[in-house]
């Protein structure tokens, strides 16, 4: 073992994947504890989601680039994956792959134009790309617009786990859903251990310093967005697949963006263990809200939602997960420091 | 050769902070760059370490140019600097300050890091290495922007009065890191103000006055010289010519 | 394609930028004050079209006659909005960028959620107005009587701005934007000037609401889609820049009716969209901002 081993930092890492790996292994067995329909399903919703706000984490906490219009990969992932398994007859197992790898490139695409604008105006450039992109798929009649997509099940009879159709048994996408959680997960980890991780932080603290330093900060956005929005897109096939059903209304809006951004924002921003906590706090609160308060309380979601953001970011600004006593560095300003102009430094 | 400034210029709005500057530093030299407030010390490095472009003319590094290229391709070319006003990255711990500048060489995370910790331990914070950098004292500041510095392996450093405000116990370390930073092959350009510790350090002198070269040569020498007496101290104190 | 549709695109673009400018105008105030850029706009504009909506359910006023009382309202709701959360927000002790995002976000979502609780979903309009449903026919170009009324108004509100810019308080604004630091130092009050900026912005939007509200469906969901248009057309004219909102909002108006005419009424959006995009590549401060 060499002298960097056993550093401070890489003794703090292994007993995060230490970690990490007790809570993968007590969220596998979940099932067996809970036998119900509608609870299983709202696991496996909220393992996805924590899986999305990872993801969007390793863009808006690590890189510190805030997207609200992210649910855009989430739905190029969705229909890249069931376009190819309804037109081409490519299963999603492989056709999740492209729709990440589409996702990905999207995002750099948007991110070229787009990351040269410090804090707010990047903010502003995601909604209003989110909502070209909504609105094009909205009356893109290819791909059935407004319709949607019913996803067939390719197999007569039973299930597959190369088509991703389960009939009854839903068991099979609590562990894709916890697959994709653990994909997400140990990305962020390594990405925070690795030269971009590093790259990011510094720029957040003092992009002059670090460009000294030979950090090259576009560079490094631009791997942040094609990491985040290619395991966002990977999810949103997975998504897809789980649901049956894809609409540019349920896979790319700008509600799907808002439930994406928030965990994070909710558990801490920019850490290991903050998207899982707002996750785990968040998405159960959001269906449940939406179950129990039904047609009366339409609204009451989006109240709570609001509430809980407003207050975090005035109350706890590093997020809940600080409360559970996980160690948080206290980050330096995330969207950047609120510029004159929308040039970035 | 390793550094040549060739006839570099560079105004801002109007004012003429450097005016045809030429000199070259040599492989492993300590030079030293001084002059009174205003010369044009600070917008000089910036134009070599390429966080400012010159209007005029060129600086090249072993014969390449290098100026106006930016500062990361600088310090892939080979050239560090420190800043004046000590920028640290406030988030992280020492070590991981130095991570940063290594990674400008090393590849991956491990290599990346056994460079900080060989560079911490040289430039003497290898005991404080997890301490977070906003905690450091002033000189174990300066500290930390040398050993970010020379985590990118440079063959050149670049020095913003390193040595000012220390008391005269830390600039006598400092001085000697100094020296220990030349031992590794890397040659440095100093800016300082305080010139009892710059003089007996540096092999030459290059003195800037309002924007120009006003002479060069061994630092003895060159503090004699009644040219640079008067552009610090005023006409009354130079020697009758 | 005669003559005429395109006079007739061309004036309906020029009304409904008017409201885009104004509504944009509130924006850029906040913003060019600041530097925070206000995510619930939107839904302060959709607070500003019920207002107008359940008063006139409520008493028969007419929008018209409701201007004065509307803008106060929001005016009051803009100074609340400053000193019960901007002010935390602005001194929160880390990661100020993300907070004032979401401190605005957050309070756009809020906002949303309690007019769909309070409201339901449904689309409603004011019926019955002294210009309701009337049109002017100016050779041969149909203009409907609302939306004159608010173009109109729209101008107003844009001279009065411009007025208010004139007088002492509106130098102390132009102060507090140039330097805010610094104007402590000559007596200005900062906080209160915040304060009655945010107030101002958000009284400008409840005029354009109020106008809005006379020939535009009141409903919950009705602020989001303004608040993009506003973020393009401030983004247009630059921020912080009140000649760079009227104007922008007049291109984005036409971009709007003439990409409908042109293309597709379901695509209309697109046209600004593509302007959007080209601002940021090309002039990321806008027309008029400052860099």
């Amino acid at each position: 073992m060499t002298a960097a081993s056993h550093t401070t930092i890489a003794r703090r890492r292994r007993r995060e994947l230490i970690a990490g790996a007790i809570v993968l292994a007590v969220l596998a067995l979940l099932p067996l504890a809970v036998h119900d329909t509608y609870s299983r399903n709202l696991i496996i919703i909220t393992l996805l989601f924590a899986g999305f706000a990872q993801a969007w984490n390793v863009l808006g906490g690590y890189c510190g680039q805030i997207s609200l219009g992210h649910a855009l990969y989430v739905g190029v992932g969705a229909y890249v994956s069931t376009m190819l398994l309804v037109r081409g007859g490519v299963p999603p197992t492989l056709g999740m792959f492209a729709g990440g790898a589409v996702a990905g490139l999207l995002a750099l695409l948007v991110g070229w134009p787009c990351f040269r604008l410090s804090g707010h105006y990047y903010a502003i450039a995601t909604v209003v790309v989110g909502e070209i992109g909504y609105q094009l798929f909205l009356n893109w009649d290819w791909i059935s617009a407004a319709e949607g997509i019913n996803i067939p099940y390719v197999r007569a009879i039973g299930d597959s786990w190369l088509w991703l159709q389960f009939r009854i048994d839903k068991l099979p996408f609590h562990i894709l859903a916890l697959t994709f959680l653990t994909a997400t997960f140990l990305t962020a980890w390594w990405v925070e251990g690795s030269r971009w991780g590093f790259s990011w932080r510094a720029v957040k603290d003092d992009p002059i310093a670090a460009r000294s330093l030979g950090v090259r900060v576009f560079r490094s956005k631009m791997a942040a967005a094609a990491i985040s929005g290619g395991l966002t897109g990977i999810g949103g096939a997975i998504y897809a697949q789980y649901v049956g059903y894809i609409d540019p209304e349920s896979v790319m809006n700008g509600q799907l963006s808002i439930l994406i951004a928030l965990p994070a924002v909710l558990g801490g921003v920019g850490t290991l263990w903050g998207p899982l906590v707002g996750a785990a706090v968040l998405i159960p609160l959001s269906e449940l809200s939406r179950s129990y308060l039904g047609g009366s309380g339409r609204g009451t979601d989006l109240m709570i939602y609001g509430a809980l953001i407003v207050g975090v970011a005035l109350l706890r600004p590093q997020g809940l997960a600080s409360l559970l006593g996980i160690r948080v560095r206290a980050p330096r300003d995330v969207a950047g420091d609120v510029a004159e102009s929308p040039r970035a430094a | 050769m390793l550094l040549e400034v060739d006839r570099v210029s560079k105004s801002f709005g109007g004012v003429a902070a450097n005016v045809d500057i030429s000199f070259d530093v040599q492989q492993g030299e300590i030079l030293g760059l001084i002059g009174p407030n205003g010369a044009g010390k600070t917008s000089l490095f910036n134009s070599i370490a390429g966080q400012v472009t010159p209007d005029r003319g060129e600086i090249r590094l072993d014969g390449a140019r290098i100026s106006g290229l930016g500062p990361v391709a600088c310090v892939e070319a080979g050239i560090a600097r420190t800043f004046q006003v000590v920028r640290s990255f406030d988030s992280m711990t020492v070590l991981e300050n130095v991570i940063v500048g290594a990674f400008a060489r090393a590849r991956g995370a491990r290599a990346a890091t056994e460079t900080a910790l060989e560079v911490l331990d040289f430039t003497g914070l290898a005991a404080r290495a997890d301490a977070p950098a906003i905690g450091l004292t002033p000189s174990e500041k300066r500290r930390l922007e040398i050993a970010r510095a020379l985590a990118t392996k440079p063959h050149l450093l670049l020095l913003d009065e390193m040595l000012t405000g220390l008391t005269p116990t830390e600039a006598q370390a400092g001085m000697q890191l100094v020296r220990d930073v030349r031992t590794r092959g890397v040659a440095i350009i100093m800016v300082e103000h305080v010139m009892e510790v710059l003089l007996p350090l540096i092999d030459r002198a290059v003195v800037l006055d309002l924007g120009r070269v006003l002479t060069q040569g061994h630092p003895a020498d060159v503090v004699r010289d009644p040219a640079v007496i008067r552009a610090y101290l005023g006409d009354r104190y130079a020697p009758a010519a | 394609m005669t003559a005429a549709v395109i006079v007739q695109a061309a004036a309906s673009g020029l009304l409904m930028g008017l409201i885009y400018a104004l509504v944009a105008a509130g924006l850029s105030l906040i913003f060019g004050l600041m530097d925070v850029v206000n995510f619930a706009h939107g839904e302060l504009l959709m607070l500003a079209m019920f207002a107008a909506f359940l008063i006139w359910q409520a008493t028969g006023l007419d929008p018209l006659l409701q201007l004065p009382l509307v803008a106060l309202l929001l005016f009051g709701l803009g100074v609340a909005i400053y000193r019960l959360l901007i002010v935390r927000a602005l001194s929160v002790p880390f990661n100020r960028g993300m907070v004032q995002i979401f401190v605005t976000f957050g309070l756009a979502i809020f906002i949303r959620g309690a007019a769909q609780f309070a409201f339901g979903g449904e689309y409603q309009s004011i019926s019955q107005s002294l210009l309701a449903n009337r049109t002017a026919d100016i050779a041969g170009i149909y203009l409907p009587l609302p939306q004159v009324a608010s173009g109109v108004v729209c101008l107003l509100a844009f001279t009065a701005l411009l007025a208010i810019s004139r007088t002492e308080f509106g130098r102390a604004l132009e102060a507090t934007r140039e330097d805010r630091d610094a104007v402590a130092l000559i007596g200005i009050d900062r906080d209160r000037i915040f304060g009655l900026g945010w107030g101002l912005g958000a009284a400008t939007v409840g005029v354009a609401g109020t106008m809005l509200a006379t020939f535009y469906y009141v409903s919950p969901n009705v602020g989001a889609n303004f608040a993009l248009i506003a973020y393009v057309t401030v983004a247009l004219g630059g921020f912080g820049s009140l000649t760079g909102a009227l104007v922008a909002g007049i291109l984005i108006g036409e971009t709007e009716s003439f990409t409908a005419l042109l293309i597709s009424p379901a695509l209309k959006q697109v046209g600004m969209f593509a302007i959007y995009m080209l601002v940021l590549m090309v002039r990321p401060r806008g027309l008029f901002g400052r860099l």
